[in-house]
């Protein structure tokens, strides 16, 4: 057994181990803690295929980022599980049909390797081996797929506005701090000297 | 069989005995370990020293002469005493914690190169993982929050989940326009650049060598970098996930014993981690300020160690100086300020190169 086959079986037991855990366990943040286990172990599964940039940006963007905010929302829930356990027969026939889905298609882009390995290999780019993986997935992305990058990323950028414009709301009658009209004060215009006669008052 | 004899001769191997060609890595991890935890205790030590000097008190100055032995005194308290575990609380996520926290901070040290071909791991994606090593700590401190079941543990812990996220994001940026200098995301790389091209070169004088150094051409980059891994590391003035005055202790308000002890390891491994980071990306990492004779006799990992000790110096001027930041005003600073500053520095970084061609092309990598 060779030291990458060994790696491969204890990353990707751990990875069906934990996605299982995900859904088994009870209290929803075990599920997250379960869910960015699986995160990080897939990351391995990464490095192993030699894809290490790949498995770092995994790492940065999904366990770094986005289980962060997971955790943040789940851990505010008030979660009653009496109340999710009423759903789960209603659901399940749909959850099973999306599995049903998600295996098909699996079995089929692997499925494609194993039958005719020829047609699979054609819709690969052909890798340079002389230069790094980073350095390579750099010069096909701003290159060949220039349009498809821009375009994820204005889907992206689209999305976030329209989740801050949601949610923002501007109320008014609010006091707010100006951190420029703050410290562009000075003596002259912030105190005033007044000399105050004894017995009268400011306006008197 | 095989198998097992070259991986026993990776970790455990020593060339002398004739057994294998590697030194095992078991031993350089040791070291490295051992090294790392000595001088983390002197960094705590350093940390309190500074602190009380600027507040013109003595600081510890009991244990050992001068207080040198008083991190180690320290530790045999907290070990010796007992830990309590609240009874409300999650145990196993609660014990977890701190484990995480130190295993990230420490895990991260992996790649760093103290000298020429000193680092663990020399890998070719090193500053990505640190990056993403380091975007991991806050989980440990979200988990030892949540599991504390305490609501001035939870609320620290929501605060500095929001505040490592939002800094990471300058901290990312400011890592790309050096790496738009570099062409390499290798660490080894990234320090070897900046001794080979910068202002020395053009002005002719290639021996003063730290104005060749990144702080120089991207000395905006190098202040938002400090600010942020001030603002990562939880350390003052932005140290809201642990405000006394507020949250009591934050997120660590439940723990004691070993686990605090645990949770403060992997805070000052992280903090010297960024320092050297700082060291790595911004300050020609073990190489010399000057190419002269004196300076090029002292070996690289003492310039290395020298440089992290200056940036941790800085770091702890700042805990004495600066009052802590209000939350909103932490966050206006990451989003507001600092992204927008990174982002039009990467673009205007970018174009410099692309007008000039200026830039490290060489690498592992190469250009193909």
């Amino acid at each position: 057994m060779s030291l990458q086959l060994f790696f491969f079986y204890l990353f990707s037991t751990i990875t069906v181990a934990s996605a299982f855990m995900v859904i088994a366990s009870r209290n929803p943040v075990h599920s997250v803690l379960f869910l960015i286990l699986a995160f990080v172990n897939a990351a391995g599964i990464f490095l192993l295929a030699g894809a290490e940039f790949l498995a770092m940006i995994l790492i940065v963007v999904y366990v770094g980022a986005v289980a962060v905010l997971f955790l943040f929302v789940v851990m505010m829930l008030d979660i009653d599980f009496a109340e999710l356990k009423k759903g789960i027969l209603q659901y399940m026939p749909i959850g099973f049909l999306i599995g049903i889905v998600l295996f098909l298609e699996l079995a089929l882009v692997a499925g494609s390797w194993v039958i005719l390995p020829e047609v699979a290999s054609s819709s690969v780019l052909p890798i340079d081996d002389t230069i790094s993986n980073t350095r390579a997935l750099g010069q096909v992305l701003y290159t060949r797929y220039v349009y498809l990058f821009q375009g994820a990323a204005i889907i992206l950028l689209v999305a976030m506005i329209g989740a801050i414009v949601l949610t923002l709301h501007h109320r008014k009658n609010v006091k707010r701090q100006d951190i420029i009209e703050q410290v562009a004060r000075d003596p002259k215009t912030a105190i005033d000297v007044v000399k105050v006669k004894s017995g009268q008052g400011l306006n008197g | 069989m095989e198998f097992f004899l070259s991986a026993l001769d990776y970790l455990l191997g020593i060339p002398f005995l004739g057994w294998g060609e590697n030194v095992g890595f078991i031993y350089k991890g040791l070291l490295l370990l051992v090294a790392l935890l000595i001088f983390v205790a002197y960094f705590l030590l350093a940390d309190r020293k500074i602190w009380a000097a600027v507040q013109m008190r003595r600081g510890p100055n009991l244990v050992g002469i001068f207080g040198l032995f008083q991190s180690f005194a320290d530790m045999l308290k907290f070990v010796f005493k007992e830990p309590v575990i609240p009874a409300g609380s999650d145990k196993f996520v609660f014990l977890l914690a701190p484990f995480v926290t130190v295993m990230l901070a420490l895990a991260a040290w992996a790649v760093i190169p103290l000298d020429y071909g000193w680092a663990l791991a020399d890998i070719n994606v090193g500053i990505l993982y640190i990056f993403a090593i380091s975007s991991l700590g806050v989980y440990g401190i979200i988990m030892g929050g949540w599991a504390s079941n305490s609501k001035y543990a939870f609320l620290g812990a929501l605060r500095s989940a929001a505040q490592m996220v939002s800094y990471e994001v300058s901290i990312g940026f400011v890592i790309v326009t050096v790496l738009l200098l570099v062409g390499s995301l290798n660490l080894t790389d990234i320090v070897v650049a900046q001794s080979e091209m910068g202002l020395a070169y053009v002005l002719g004088v290639p021996w003063m060598n730290f104005l060749n150094w990144f702080w120089l051409p991207l000395f905006p980059m190098f202040i938002i970098f400090f600010i942020s891994l001030l603002a990562e590391t939880n350390r003052p003035p932005f140290d809201l996930p642990e405000a006394e005055s507020e949250l009591v202790a934050g997120f660590m308000v439940e723990y004691g014993s070993t686990p605090y002890m645990m949770f403060m390891l992997g805070e000052y491994v992280a903090i010297v981690l960024m320092c050297s980071l700082t060291t790595i990306l911004f300050l020609g990492g073990w190489a010399a300020p000057l190419e002269i004779a004196p300076f090029t006799w002292i070996p690289g990992a003492v310039w290395f160690i020298l440089k992290v000790w200056l940036v941790f110096f800085m770091v702890s001027m700042v805990k004495a100086f600066v009052p802590r930041y209000r939350y909103d005003q932490l966050m206006r600073l990451g989003w507001k300020v600092f992204l927008p500053i990174s982002i039009f520095m990467i673009f205007v970084v970018a174009l410099v190169l692309q007008l000039t061609g200026w830039g490290w092309h060489g690498g592992l990598g190469g250009l193909a």
